[in-house]
């Protein structure tokens, strides 16, 4: 299995690498080889830090270059920063766009007596039908870290509480996202990254 | 729901744990990669490993410890020690850790918050700050005594007003030493984690003091802890963090359960 990872130079891949290389995925990284991602069998999307960073896809051509791929049905995971590109964009970066695959924007948590960023571990609420999330039972954790977040909609795959309900994780088709990091996630985290791995994809996005 | 996170803290010195949380019937009590991965095992929700010499010469040591113990392990590692540039960071995260802590470092020179996080971004960067009630201050817990150098001298800076400034650089989170409670056993300095907590609006991991189940407990309510290091308590009749969090999850804690 054959995985490209994009490097948008946004922090660190190394948590990533590791574990898709631990559940046997054969990883390449490219930062503007467009080829590497044509040829991939899987995309993942990393991303810590800003949204404003994911200017870079764009200016590398890696933007049009995963569209493509997505719409030949090449299943995509995006990560934290990595899922909420999927979207029309972020508060973060208004002038940023995001890949709009699903429509609506991200935003920031509301203003509350706790804290924001979102950090630890926090539970999912998977709705029925998620192939991503399929194996991952009630009371089941993930590790979270981030500020802004996705909204509910059709798409969403899981729900978590932090403030306010948002989007854990977003599937449609072949393309998915999830807020939280699987890489860190101990083996629950594993065990979603290996129903991506051996995710068999539908027709087409 | 979000749940209280259990930190298990490794102190190593020369590439072997020297101190922190060690097991009697574990072959090589001293191997940091072996006991991260039991701890993470056993239910730990977050692995830091602390580089206790620091030495130049210690760096490539440190590096090939960082490697071998992040090679296997899938829950977030923090690493701290010697940590000066962000050449040195890099380094430390290349090798795989997800957060680095800086202290003294950051203190010298507080532009070194910025630059890590801008990089990495913030969610990589634990400032930890290592801090003693000043009984002259008119707030004796709100300014008490920020130290540098392992505690051994004092930064001229109040915990409340650099934590601030640590938040507004772009740190992630706080690693909170109460250097009046550290190794008593007698509980956290909740006082001082609370004012901390309630002053930044990032997570605050409060350090030092535990002995009980209750001082945790305490910690989390009063002290508005977001994380505890659990060290030598796992000595005192706790076996493991999964022991711990049931006791607390008895008493009213959210944590992560079953881990």
């Amino acid at each position: 299995m054959r995985v490209a990872v994009i490097d948008y130079k946004a922090g660190n891949l190394t948590s990533v690498l590791k574990a898709l290389r631990y559940l046997g995925a054969e990883v390449v990284v490219t930062d503007a080889d467009l080829a590497l991602v044509e040829n991939a069998e899987r995309i993942v999307l990393p991303g810590v830090g800003h949204f404003q960073a994911t200017e870079r896809l764009d200016a590398t051509g890696l933007t049009p270059a995963i569209r493509k791929a997505i719409a030949r049905g090449v299943p995509f995971l995006g990560i934290c920063v990595g899922m909420q590109w999927l979207y029309a964009g972020s508060s973060e970066a208004p002038q940023q766009p995001g890949l709009g695959h699903f429509a609506e924007g991200c935003a920031r948590f509301p203003e509350s007596h706790e804290k924001v960023p979102h950090v630890g571990w926090n539970s999912l609420e998977v709705r029925s039908g998620s192939r991503l999330l399929a194996g991952v039972e009630p009371g089941e954790f993930v590790y979270f870290t981030h500020s802004y977040k996705a909204p509910i909609t059709a798409d969403t795959a899981a729900i978590a509480h932090y403030i306010e309900p948002f989007s854990a994780s977003v599937e449609h088709r072949n393309v998915m996202g999830v807020q939280f990091h699987p890489e860190k996630s101990g083996t629950t985290g594993l065990k979603i990254l290996r129903s991506f791995l051996s995710w068999e994809a539908t027709e087409s996005a | 729901m979000i749940t209280k996170r259990i930190i298990a803290c490794l102190d190593v010195h020369g590439g072997r744990v020297v101190k922190g949380v060690q097991f009697v019937d574990l072959i090589d009590a001293g191997d940091p990669a072996a006991l991260a991965a039991r701890h993470a095992r056993e239910g730990a929700d977050e692995i830091v490993l602390l580089d206790i010499t620091a030495t130049h010469e210690g760096r490539q040591t440190l590096l090939d410890t960082v490697r071998r113990t992040a090679r296997e392990l899938f829950v977030p590692f923090a690493v701290g020690g010697g940590i000066r540039s962000a050449v040195d960071a890099a380094q430390v995260f290349e090798a795989g850790a997800d957060k680095v802590s800086i202290n003294s470092a950051a203190l010298a020179n507080p532009l070194l918050i910025d630059a890590i996080g801008r990089s990495f971004g913030a969610q990589a960067v634990v400032v930890a700050i290592d801090a003693r009630r000043d009984p002259q201050a008119v707030d004796p817990v709100r300014d008490a005594q920020v130290f540098v150098q392992g505690g051994r001298k004092p930064a001229g800076r109040r915990v409340v007003e650099w934590a601030r400034e640590a938040e507004a650089r772009g740190a992630g989170e706080i690693l909170l030493t109460s250097m009046d409670s550290d190794g008593t056993r007698a509980g956290f300095d909740c006082e001082l984690t609370a004012a901390v907590s309630e002053s930044v609006s990032i997570p605050v991991i409060a350090s030092g003091g535990a002995g009980t189940v209750d001082h945790f407990v305490d910690v989390f309510g009063r002290g508005r802890a977001d994380a505890a290091l659990a060290a030598s308590i796992f000595h005192f009749g706790i076996s493991s963090a999964r022991a711990l969090k049931e006791e607390l999850a008895r008493a009213g804690v959210s944590v992560r359960l079953p881990c």
